[in-house]
């Protein structure tokens, strides 16, 4: 993909935005109003990142992190996308459903991980059922409200061309629903982070961002600490930006089924409207 | 082609506040290759009707044949145009969106495509296969509808007021557009609207419908020749006759009717 101008111009606002708030922490921390072992100062974190990046720890954490959180994740997409479809094509289903997710969602997964870990024990199967748990919901209403605003006339349209179940589900349903679908992406795995970071801090035994975090709060290491806050920033953003904006790009957005924030009531493309006439 | 026949069609729809008879007995027989409009104010049941021959809705009572088979849901015998732009699924091309009937009937790609490029030059967009519909106005989006209708090649082309959202000069051209398809294809038409110049314009044979409840009126054969002139004293005195049967105009006892004794052209 060519970055174009207005490309590089987002880029641009976007490093300001975080160039502004890390002179505001860094004026912070120099102040002394704050013990500075407490609130370290920006370099002194950069260089604590840069050790425990060569030295492949900070690499190996963030593995374990990413690799719960991308299994919790995936399995949360696989159960919650074709749920929240039946969800929205069967009363039946979702008549069953709906009274055990509006139980189920409130609860904080991180409420689960003392009854999980009595269950299966320490480590890996915790972590990634409450990351399952966290993202499952969020896929599952999203899916489930986007199929039902899918419109009917798509539908009609396509029963009328003879598309039957699995053509209408994955040729018309799924991309009819798909502004829904990324949402729901979008919003399972800013959950999973969330959770995978707690249920590490409770259930996780040596590795992890969470852990580390956790563990880092018993030697007073505040340095390490932001530097572990800022690695979980990095993955949310670059996923964010790489994974979640990109699949948007190339979907919806170049469809037309929604339009770019920066276009405020603009339309995307000019219509061909003046081409018409001819057609006639 | 295939001829239709509608006979004793009555559907009448739980509500509420009682059953509401949406259509009540309706009988009409269209010939194979015809260009039928069924015209009628709001409420008619001309729309409904229109779904019962396309399969989507059943009747309470009667029966739909379609060259002597009991219509029993949609089939790919039937290909139907509805008045919403955004009937066109936006995820795909123009080509795309025409080739989706092919595509259900397992037509390889290469092969799909060559046919969905031709519907897509039969009305006069074949330049566009690549754009998404949002890149197309709205007279071009109801043209690959058209066009996806036509595409898997079936005998009756159902349309519900496709033109009617679009700006006056954009459904003129649109309907001369409709007239050169229909010469070429000879599919059987059923052609739901509103408007008197354009069923006037179109059909063959003109069906009249009343409310409450949906009633046939009166069936108008339009003899008039094609291409037709909508400025033309016949063709304006068809579109009187029209209006009389809607109740919206009287016309002089003495006049001629043009459209029923099918004056010459």
């Amino acid at each position: 993909m060519t970055a174009s101008p207005e490309r590089w111009r987002m880029i641009g606002r976007a490093i300001v935005t975080l160039l502004v708030a890390a002179a505001i922490y860094e004026a912070v921390a120099q102040s002394g109003i704050f013990p500075a072992v407490l609130v370290p100062t920006l370099p002194k974190v950069a260089r604590t990142l840069l050790n425990l990046f060569s030295d492949g720890t900070m690499l190996w954490h963030a593995f374990y992190t990413l690799t719960r959180v991308m299994v919790g994740f995936a399995l949360a997409v696989v159960a919650g996308l074709p749920l929240g479809a039946l969800m929205g094509r069967s009363r039946a289903v979702e008549n069953f459903v709906l009274p055990l997710a509006s139980a189920l969602m409130p609860i904080p997964s991180l409420a689960w991980v003392p009854v999980f870990i009595l269950w299966f024990g320490l480590g890996d199967t915790v972590t990634v059922l409450i990351v399952l748990y966290a993202a499952m919901f969020p896929m599952l209403l999203n899916t489930w409200t986007g199929v039902r605003t899918v419109n009917p006339l798509w539908l009609r349209a396509a029963s009328a061309m003879g598309a039957d179940g699995n053509a209408m589900f994955w040729k018309v349903i799924v991309p009819g629903t798909l502004p829904f679908i990324i949402t729901g992406l979008r919003q399972a795995f800013q959950r999973a982070w969330i959770a995978v970071v707690g249920a590490e801090m409770l259930a996780a035994s040596d590795w992890g961002l969470g852990w580390v975090i956790f563990d880092a709060k018993e030697f007073l290491n505040a340095d390490v600490m932001i530097a572990s806050l800022a690695v979980i920033g990095g993955i949310g953003y670059a996923f964010e930006r790489l994974v979640f904006g990109t699949l948007e790009r190339v979907t919806v957005l170049r469809w037309g089924m929604v339009r770019a924030a920066t276009d405020r009531g603009r339309r995307v493309a000019p219509t061909l409207a003046s081409a018409d006439s001819r057609g006639g | 082609m295939s001829d239709i026949e509608i006979r004793d069609v009555s559907l009448v729809y739980e509500t509420p506040s009682g059953p509401m008879r949406a259509i009540e007995r309706a009988n009409v027989r269209i010939a194979a290759s015809e260009f039928l409009c069924i015209v009628g104010p709001s409420g008619c049941g001309k729309s409904t009707l229109l779904n019962l021959v396309a399969g989507f809705l059943s009747p309470t009572s009667g029966e739909i044949k379609i060259d002597g088979e009991p219509v029993t849901g949609h089939g790919m015998d039937r290909g139907v145009v509805f008045q919403d732009f955004a009937q066109l699924f936006p995820w795909r091309t123009a080509l795309g969106n025409v080739a989706f009937g092919l595509e259900m009937k397992g037509v390889g790609k290469e092969e799909r495509e060559k046919i969905a490029l031709s519907h897509l030059a039969l009305v006069k967009l074949e330049k566009f296969a690549h754009s998404y519909p949002h890149h197309l106005s709205g007279g071009m989006q109801q043209r690959v509808a058209i066009a996806r209708a036509l595409a898997y090649n079936p005998s009756v082309l159902l349309m519900d007021e496709p033109f009617a959202a679009l700006d006056a000069l954009t459904r003129d051209a649109m309907q001369r557009l409709l007239a050169e398809v229909w010469r070429a294809t000879r599919k059987t038409v059923v052609y739901v609207t509103h408007n008197v110049a354009e069923a006037v314009y179109l059909a063959d044979r003109v069906v009249v419908m009343t409310p409450h409840p949906g009633r046939v009126k009166i069936e108008l054969p339009v003899t008039l020749a094609r291409p037709r002139d909508p400025l033309s004293v016949e063709f304006l005195q068809c579109q009187k006759d029209l209006l009389r049967h809607l109740g919206s105009e009287t016309a002089a006892p003495d006049e001629p009717e043009i459209c029923k004794d099918g004056a010459q052209p």
